[in-house]
């Protein structure tokens, strides 16, 4: 019998058992992968693991030696300016592009397309791409100089004070697409009438979308933001791609610390530690919309 | 989880785009030059172009000989065109000992890809249809943590299992990532199943508990050929997420076996001999050649896939 319209089923262990089989793979990647996993790395921060994990508490040593690592507070202030900066430029880019689609134009979908192509590309073919782009004697700076303006200066690959920002133009072309397209979703969903209305009542269009538009498309802002926020906490591969983390340590990111911790350094302690402060900064970010979301949902039902 | 409905109605959302792109609703414009069209157009051909320009590069570069790269730059068109760059790329590039060019990195992401679509589909949507037709006391709670789980940076998972690989003998095969991949795509393709079958009508269903069939007779004969569409879907998602995959590829499998992505960034990203920038973009456009392909024959259920592929980050 389906028991879909009960919300809890009382607890008959062998009922159902198709379904219960069925679910084994969820149910071990569940406990074993995802909780069992997350369990067991915080655990092994707070030890002495170097070459191989070793229950040897050491307290929170790692996390001070990791707060105190130079390589660390570039990752953290790398990773703190790059994801400002992409949540605004994908915001405010994704959004104006599909305002512009949603003008009732011609070709839409061929510029939908172009606009959206980028995101299924990888991180790798992405970074290496603009790491060509970018290249300082033949890419853009090279074809400035050649214009005549030999001074001209854009190298950001190479210039350890805004590298980040090089890698950032390559993420924005890869992942604006996906913002457009959530915003004309969105801008789909408004209502006909609502445009007619201020158009009767003589507001100009821009007032229109700041004020009553956007307002209304919460929550696809909302899904937006914690896409793009999930997806710059892992950014891991563009910046190998791109820059492998150069100039000297100047473009590192946390996933990449993890990774090179873990895997080449022989210092599993450092590496624990550093995915569980990553772990807490998307907590940070989920919970807070998680509780906000159940929350409402809960109160009206 | 809140987010199980957010996505839904981005979903349907999607669908009212597909729904409304065949051609402008409201009354025919008056001028078709007029300044409001001339700036909007002018606008989004800029970003158009802007958006191709790699592509462009990428395909440029490749087609030129290596003294033509020297004395030009990235955008100039090539005054003569060479295949030579993307033999080399496929049958001859070097990645530390082995000179033996992409297509071995093609072919491993072709024995990834294949299997690791192929389990995580079924496994996903036998666990969509259970949650959404035969729950049990509990199987909501795994689907939350499931979903939370999703949002949990891959880093805080690697090494734990790295060791349960290890302890099952199957770390730095090919199996072990094909079940890597299938459990970090579970997530997202038990939502994609289960919204859809909690969607498909509840009679239907008890019909054929009335007539007799089990968990598995409804699955295969009834829920199966009807939802295809999102099995399409959930293909989308699969081939262009594992394909673009590096981390899983560069900590689960040995270097004979890397995925064509590892085996491309060690190829471009190595410090040893002449950097060869053609042959390095010929490389990249034969790895993204195939998420490309996914990407323009899909069409509008690619874009379909984001709604719900979109949760993955």
């Amino acid at each position: 019998m389906s028991t879909r319209s009960d919300d809890r089923p009382p607890f008959r262990p062998f009922r159902n058992l198709n379904a219960k089989i069925a679910s084994v793979p969820m149910i071990l990647t569940t406990m074993v992968v995802f909780v069992g996993g997350t369990f067991w790395t915080v655990l092994y921060s707070f030890t002495k693991s170097g070459l191989l994990p070793r229950l040897e508490f050491v307290g929170l040593a790692q996390y001070e030696r990791l707060w105190g690592t130079n390589r660390w507070l570039i990752a953290i202030e790398n990773l703190f300016i790059f994801g400002i900066c992409m949540l605004v430029f994908s915001m405010v880019i994704g959004f104006v592009l599909a305002a512009l689609l949603d003008q009732k134009i011609r070709f839409e979908n061929t510029f939908r397309s172009i606009i959206l192509f980028p995101y299924a590309l990888s991180f790798i073919v992405t970074g290496l791409v603009w790491q060509w782009i970018l290249n300082p004697q033949f890419g853009v700076q090279g074809v400035v100089r050649n214009l005549g303006w030999t001074s001209f200066t854009f190298d950001p690959l190479y210039n350890a004070d805004i590298v980040i920002y090089g890698i950032l133009i390559a993420a924005l072309w890869q992942g604006t697409g996906l913002v457009m397209c959530l915003m004309l979703a969105g801008l789909r969903g408004i209502d006909e009438d609502i445009w007619k209305a201020a158009r009767v009542d003589g507001i100009p269009a821009w007032k229109t979308y700041v004020f009553i538009v956007i307002p209304m498309m919460r929550p696809v802002f909302v899904t937006a933001i914690v896409l793009i926020a999930s997806g710059i906490v892992r950014v891991y591969d563009l910046v190998v791609a791109q820059t492998s983390g150069g100039p000297g340590i100047a473009s590192e990111v946390p996933a990449k610390y993890v990774y090179d911790m873990m895997f080449s350094s022989q210092n599993l302690g450092q590496g624990f530690a550093a995915s569980t402060m990553m772990l807490l900064s998307v907590a940070i970010v989920i919970i807070p919309w998680a509780y906000l979301e159940f929350g409402r949902r809960r109160r009206h039902g | 989880m809140a987010n199980v409905a957010s996505i839904n109605t981005t979903a349907a959302a999607f669908d009212a785009v597909a729904d409304r792109v065949e051609g402008p609703a409201g009354p025919r414009p008056r001028r078709v030059l007029s300044r409001r069209n001339i700036l909007l157009y002018g606008t989004l051909i800029l970003v158009s172009a802007y958006y191709l320009l790699p592509l462009y590069v990428m395909i440029v570069t490749s087609l030129k000989g290596m003294p033509e790269i020297r004395i030009g730059n990235v955008f100039a068109p090539p005054l003569e065109i060479t295949f030579e760059p993307w033999v080399k790329a496929w049958a001859t590039a070097c990645t530390g000992l082995n000179c033996d060019g992409l297509s071995r990195g093609f072919w491993n992401s072709v024995r990834i890809t294949v299997p690791s679509v192929l389990l995580s589909i079924l496994i996903a949507s036998v666990n969509g249809y259970a949650l959404a037709n035969w729950r049990f006391r509990g199987s909501e709670m795994f689907f939350t943590i499931l979903i939370v789980g999703a949002f949990i940076p891959y880093q805080v998972m690697i090494y734990p299992i790295v060791i349960l690989l290890r302890e099952m003998g199957i770390y730095g095969t090919l199996t072990g990532l094909v079940i890597v991949h299938t459990i970090f795509g579970m997530p997202i393709l038990t939502l994609l199943f289960r919204n859809y079958f909690t969607s498909v009508p509840e009679e239907l269903f008890k019909a054929a508990r009335v007539d007799g069939a089990g968990f598995w007779g409804i699955y295969f004969k009834i829920m199966m050929p009807m939802s295809l569409p999102i099995f399409v879907v959930a293909i989308i998602i699969q081939v262009t997420g594992i394909w673009n995959d590096f981390l899983f590829g560069v900590v689960y499998t040995r270097p004979e076996s890397y995925p064509m992505t590892v085996q491309l960034n060690n190829i471009v990203n190595s410090v040893q001999g002449v950097k060869e920038y053609n042959v390095n973009m010929a490389a990249t456009l034969l790895t993204g050649l195939v998420p490309l392909i996914v990407y323009f024959l899909s069409g509008k259920l690619f874009v379909r896939g984001i709604a719900a592929g979109a949760v993955k980050g």
